[in-house]
Parts: C-alpha cells; sequence; structure tokens
C-alpha cells in the first residue's frame, strides 16, 4: 500500500476528493465563483474545469445566498453538488439558505426528502485579509441541528471527510482553515473515506489532554514537542467535527490524563471550547479533572488588519505552551 | 466647486461640460488627483512586493477617470460608500494619500489606525464613509446614509460606488428598491470594468448593460465611457441635481477597465494580453484627459510636467511619513470594538 502514497498539499487532496468524486458518480458537480478558468480564489479546483467542463465546474455570479440556495434546491432533487464559498465569511450572506432551508428541509417534510449538498469554506487569519475575510465561524453553523460541520486539519483527513461528506445523504459543511492549504502530508491514492463524527487522538500523552481543531493541531502538536523536553506529556486529540461531535474519545482522554485544555482560533467566548468544556464537566470524566479545565480561543475581536496584531489575536504555539505549563503545573 | 466665469465659459461654449464648467485650476487639479490616484497604486504595489505591505490589495490604475468624475460635483459634507478596489475613491473624495500608505503599512497613523488595511480605507472626515470587503456591502449603507440625509435634512448626497459583480448580489437589488420607493438622494454608481474578478458579464449577468437594471426600480439608467472624464463628470452632475432637488436615486453605468489583475494573486488566465494592452495603449484616462487640456489649452507639456513632479514628491513623502509612523501596541487590541464610553 506504501507505494500509493504520496506527499500532496492539502489543497491538493481536496482537489483529487473531487476528481474522484466526480469520477465516481455523475450527479456530483462543483459550483462556487471562480472556480473555473482561475481555479478557485485559493486554487483548490485549479485546472479541474480543463477535465471536467464547465458544466461540472459552474462559476456562479457573486450570488452567495442565490448560489447556495440552487445548490441546495440541486441536491434535494438528486444532484450531488459540491458548493464552495470563496471566503467562509461570505457564509453570512447564504446564512438563511444553509440554516433555514439546507439544515430543516429533511425535518420539516417528515424525512421525505434529504439534502445531500455539500459546502467547503476557507477559513482563518494569517493572510492580512482583515476583519471580513479572517473569521472563523464554524461554530455558527455548528450550533444548527440538521447540519455536520467538519475541519480536516491534514491533508489526509482532508480528502477523506470530503469523500466521507459526498456519501453522506445530509448536508455537510466542510471548515478549511487557508494557512493549511499549503500544508504538505502523505494522502493515499484512490477512493478512501473517514469517517465523520470521529475524533482522532494525534498524539498520545498522560499529563495533559489538548482537545484541538483544524490548525490548532498542528500548533498544539508543536506545542506538545517542546513540552516532552519539560516532561510534559501531552495528548492531542484533534475534534475533526464539531457536530455530530465525538464526546467519549474526549472523555476517554480525559479520564487518562485528569487535565483538559482546548485550543481553538475562533473567538474563545460561547465556541467549541464552551461546548467541549460543558460536555467534559457534564460527563463521567469530571470526577477524574485534577485542575480546572482552560480555553484557549481567540481575541474578543475582530481580526485587525496589522500583522502583529493579527497574530495577538489567536493563539500561537507560545501561548499554548505557557498554558499548558501553567495548568499541569497547577498554576492558575 | 465655484464655476468658471461667463465671460471664459462663452469662449468655451463649444467645447465638452467639464471644459464650460470648471476653471482652468480645477481643471488641472483633476489631473493632479488622478495622478496622485496612479502613482498612490503604483508606489503601494512596489511597496506591497517589497515585503512593506501584507495581506493583498486591488488596484483601480485604468479606472481613475471614473473615480475623479463622479466625485466632481461633489461637496465635502457629500458622502460615499466604496469597495475593495476604493483607493481612487478615497482620494477622490479629499484623502491624503500620506495616511492611506500608513493605513496599508498597518500604523496607527493609518485612516483606520492600522486595523482596516486596503480593503476597508475610509475617510469619514471627508464623507467616505469605506471601502468593503464584501461585494455589494456598501450599496445597502448609502441608502441608509441618504435616508439619514432626508430624514435629518442635512442635503447631502450620497454616492455608492460598486463592481459590474455587485449587481448580482441580493443587497444590489433591495437597495435599489428601497431607494426609489423613498426617492433618496443616493447615487448608484457601477464600476464596469468587464468582469468580477474572473467572471465577465457575459457569463454573470442577464442583461447586456448594467444600467439595463435601473428600469426595474423606476430610476434613470446612465451609461458612460468611464474614462473619459467629462462623461463622467457631467452625468454625475445631473444626477446629483437631480438627487438634491428630491427626484430620487440614479443609476450610472461607468464602463471602464482595470488594467491590473484582480488581486495580487491573479494569474489573469481569463482574458487576453491583447485586450489588456488595448486598454492600456489606447483607453489609457490620464492620456486622454490629459490629451484634452492639452487640444483645449488649459495646460502645457511644461504644467504637464510640474504636475508629475508635485505628485511624486507627495508620493515620496507620504512612503515616508508611513514608514516613520509607530505600529500599534500588540495589547491595544481590543481597541475599538465597541464605543469607548467615559
Ligand atoms: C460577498 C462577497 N463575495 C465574494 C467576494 C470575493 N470577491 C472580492 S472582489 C470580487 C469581484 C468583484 O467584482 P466587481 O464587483 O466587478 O468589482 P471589481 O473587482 O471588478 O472592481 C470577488 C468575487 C467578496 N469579497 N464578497
Ligand atoms: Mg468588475
Amino acid at each position: 500500500m506504501d507505494a500509493m502514497v504520496r506527499e500532496l498539499s492539502y489543497a491538493q487532496a481536496i482537489q483529487e476528493a473531487m476528481a474522484i468524486a466526480m469520477d465516481m458518480d455523475e450527479r456530483v458537480f462543483l459550483m462556487g465563483e471562480d472556480i473555473g478558468v482561475y481555479g478557485g480564489a485559493f486554487q483548490v479546483t485549479g485546472d479541474l474545469v480543463d477535465r471536467y467542463g464547465a458544466d461540472r465546474v459552474l462559476d456562479t455570479p457573486i450570488s452567495e445566498l442565490g448560489g447556495a440556495g440552487v445548490a441546495v434546491g440541486a441536491a434535494v432533487t438528486g444532484m450531488r453538488p459540491i458548493f464552495e464559498f470563496q471566503f467562509s465569511d461570505f457564509a453570512t450572506l447564504a446564512m438563511e439558505q444553509i440554516v433555514n432551508q439546507a439544515a430543516k428541509m429533511r425535518f420539516m417534510l417528515g424525512g421525505e426528502v434529504s439534502v445531500p449538498v455539500v459546502m467547503r469554506f476557507p477559513a482563518g487569519s494569517g493572510t492580512g485579509a482583515a476583519a471580513q475575510h479572517s473569521q472563523s465561524l464554524e461554530a455558527w453553523l455548528g450550533h444548527v441541528p440538521g447540519l455536520k460541520v467538519i475541519q480536516p486539519a491534514t491533508p489526509y483527513d482532508a480528502k477523506g471527510m470530503l469523500l466521507a461528506a459526498v456519501a453522506d445523504p445530509d448536508p455537510v459543511m466542510i471548515f478549511e482553515h487557508k494557512l493549511l492549504y499549503k500544508a504538505k502530508g502523505p494522502v493515499p491514492e484512490g477512493y478512501y473515506t473517514v469517517p465523520i463524527g470521529k475524533a482522532d487522538i494525534r498524539r498520545e500523552g498522560r499529563d495533559l489532554t489538548i482537545v484541538a481543531t483544524s490548525i490548532m493541531v498542528q500548533k498544539a502538536l508543536d506545542a506538545a514537542a517542546t513540552l516532552e523536553a519539560e516532561g510534559i506529556d501531552v495528548e492531542v486529540v484533534d475534534l475533526r467535527t464539531i457536530r455530530p461531535m465525538d464526546k467519549q474519545t474526549v472523555i476517554d482522554s480525559v479520564k487518562k490524563t485528569s487535565r483538559m485544555m482546548c485550543v481553538y482560533e475562533a473567538v474563545k467566548t460561547l465556541g467549541i471550547g464552551a461546548e467541549v468544556s460543558a460536555m467534559i464537566a457534564e460527563s463521567e470524566a469530571f470526577d477524574y479533572l485534577d485542575a480546572p479545565i482552560v480555553r484557549l480561543g481567540g481575541a474578543e475581536t475582530p481580526i485587525p488588519y496589522n500583522p502583529e496584531l493579527e497574530k495577538a489575536t489567536v493563539p500561537q504555539v507560545p501561548d499554548i505552551i505557557s498554558a499548558a505549563r501553567d495548568l499541569v503545573k497547577g498554576v492558575r | 466647486m465655484a464655476g468658471a466665469s461667463k465671460a471664459v465659459a462663452d469662449s468655451r461654449a463649444n467645447l465638452p461640460f467639464v471644459y464650460r464648467q470648471y476653471s482652468a485650476e480645477q481643471l488641472k487639479e483633476v489631473l493632479y488627483k488622478m495622478y496622485l490616484i496612479r502613482r498612490f497604486e503604483e508606489g503601494a504595489e512596489e511597496s506591497y512586493m517589497r515585503g512593506l505591505i501584507h495581506g493583498t490589495m486591488h488596484l483601480s490604475i485604468g479606472q481613475e477617470a471614473s473615480a475623479m468624475g463622479i466625485c466632481m460635483p461633489l461637496t465635502e459634507d457629500d458622502q460615499i460608500t466604496s469597495t475593495h478596489r476604493g483607493h481612487g475613491h478615497c482620494i477622490a473624495k479629499g484623502a491624503e494619500v500620506k495616511r492611506m500608505f500608513a493605513e496599508f503599512f498597518g500604523k496607527t497613523t493609518g485612516y483606520c489606525k492600522g486595523r482596516g488595511g486596503s480593503m476597508h480605507i475610509a475617510d469619514v472626515g471627508k464623507g467616505n464613509l469605506g471601502a468593503n470587503g464584501i461585494v455589494g456591502g456598501g450599496i445597502p449603507i448609502a441608502v441608509g446614509a441618504a435616508l439619514s440625509s432626508k430624514m435629518m435634512k442635512t442635503g447631502k448626497v450620497v454616492v455608492s460606488f460598486f463592481g459590474d459583480g455587485a449587481n448580482n448580489e441580493g443587497a444590489f437589488h433591495e437597495a435599489l428598491n428601497m431607494a426609489a420607493v423613498w426617492k433618496l438622494p443616493v447615487i448608484f454608481v457601477c464600476e464596469n470594468n468587464g468582469y468580477g474578478m474572473s467572471t465577465s458579464t457575459a457569463r454573470s449577468t442577464a442583461v447586456k448593460n448594467i444600467a439595463d437594471r435601473a428600469s426595474a426600480y423606476s430610476m434613470p439608467g446612465v451609461i458612460v465611457n468611464g474614462n473619459i472624464f467629462s462623461e463622467v463628470a457631467e452625468a454625475s452632475h445631473k444626477a446629483v441635481e437631480r438627487a438634491r432637488a428630491g427626484e430620487g436615486p440614479t443609476l450610472i453605468e461607468s464602463k471602464t477597465y482595470r488594467h491590473r489583475g484582480h488581486s495580487k494573486s491573479d494569474r489573469n488566465r481569463y482574458r487576453t494580453k491583447e485586450e489588456i494592452e488595448d486598454w492600456m495603449s489606447n483607453r489609457d484616462p490620464i492620456t486622454l484627459f490629459e490629451n484634452e487640456l492639452r487640444e483645449f489649452g488649459f495646460i502645457d507639456d511644461k504644467g504637464i510636467e510640474s504636475i508629475r513632479d508635485a505628485v511624486a514628491k507627495e508620493i515620496a513623502d507620504g512612503i515616508e511619513f508611513a514608514k516613520a509612523s509607530p505600529s500599534p501596541d500588540v495589547r491595544d487590541t481590543a481597541n475599538y470594538v465597541y464605543t469607548e464610553q467615559a
């Protein structure tokens, strides 16, 4: 099997998954702004238009509300659209179709229809694109029953989870951190899926569980490498799916380490960290905790343009290291 | 702005509108500002290439006549909303390039104190309510500003700049309808440069001209050659008069072209070199305006030379100002999220 594994970037892995999905099922097609000849704002669709034609790699006008709604309508009636938002921030223009329609249609119609739509959202800060192009809004959609919301953190997962999303009969929202697009990792050729709703333990450890999402997984691993030299043994749980959340993996990890920290880029308050923390507090793992839970999230501010301010508003590796150190040493 | 005197006006009777309406000084000021926009963007582009500016930017090089023509009849009290391609609008409405550079360099002396950058450049003091990172995002805001003007009886006229791509957003349609129903003093200015990113209007838009949309909202729809300053300014004058008279909105479609790619990451695969070359060498708005000024005797080569020199100096000074300005303190990330209250 090893011979079939190559190093691909996260963006290439997504592109390959979309190509495989289109090869396997003629109902699958791509929609989005500038995904054709331009190749997508982040070159994720790349040259797919040359291989699959403009009918299956469909450039839309700049119409997020309408575009998302058209994708929902096509999904309900037999097609399998993969809709790319140019930036996740523009989901705000399409909230109506995502939240009121895609998420609820099956329920409202008593199970008479399914909405097998996939939506992709390039998310996150770090590119100097300022307040309206840098947000992490995944928890917004994570709050809506009827949607599945995933955040692959590696090229391997990006491909496998996208293929799982296409195969899924319900709407799946994929948040892709823009800074991950160029990150490389091993990706097998051909079809495989990575299950939605299953977290992954990226690093085993005894002293502390860090539950991280998306780009924060790598940052947590980097922090863990430094902390190991200090004798602090960190377990890193990559949540991967925020709805439906894999509670058991997190609970089991916390029972083992007795300490938990959540690290995510989105604004800290009312976010994923709150959910994971409350879930642990409600679970049997609560009795195992040796220290209060710690959340590291984005600052309570829009993302600023100035690069130093921009960095200061989201957790960085040194922030994770010092918070983990304090947590393990009992510093409050 | 005050018009030309009666005697001067008579001697220019056969010239296009702006040459009758404005003094030689005013027209030379327009040329100065068109150069200022061009050189500002070239300076920003170069600074970006040298790593002094981060993020991305959208240059309006090739669209200077449109920004200047539309803003010509506006007073300092009038307001605009602008777009991601908004540097020209900002300068045309009266901003200082040194504070714009400072913003691009992320400094506290910038118009947004380093928080906004190119895509959110604004100059609220001069009536620019801001560029926008959201395509179409500024259009309803302009209508709201016009509603304020009407309710507060300030007499302000509001201009909303947007691109051809924005006309396919719901916000455009909702905003135009309300402006028309309430007869608001707002002017919708579509700068049609042929493309929304890579997508031509032919591929994205069901009507041939964006101005055709006006009839659906019962307002005049006017098409102008956006690269001819005089044409743009004349249309803007009429629309401003109509707005001030309480007769309601106008949609102006200013047909133009951007010489540069959409942003800093554009490979220009959706248009030909020949097309770009044609617009650059045969329809450059600054060259066209310069030629007219020369032909009608408003300026000579020496005058043009001295304008270029003065602009070069203002740009160089602006970049120095930006470089020398302080960066914000990272402890101040929470500033301006909410209004500071005593
Ligand atoms: C709501 C929204 N959708 C998409 C984008 C990404 N985007 C930025 S500019 C642009 C093209 C805009 O085209 P147009 O309105 O014609 O303005 P131009 O760039 O040509 O000046 C796109 C798609 C955005 N910023 N906001
Ligand atoms: Mg355009």
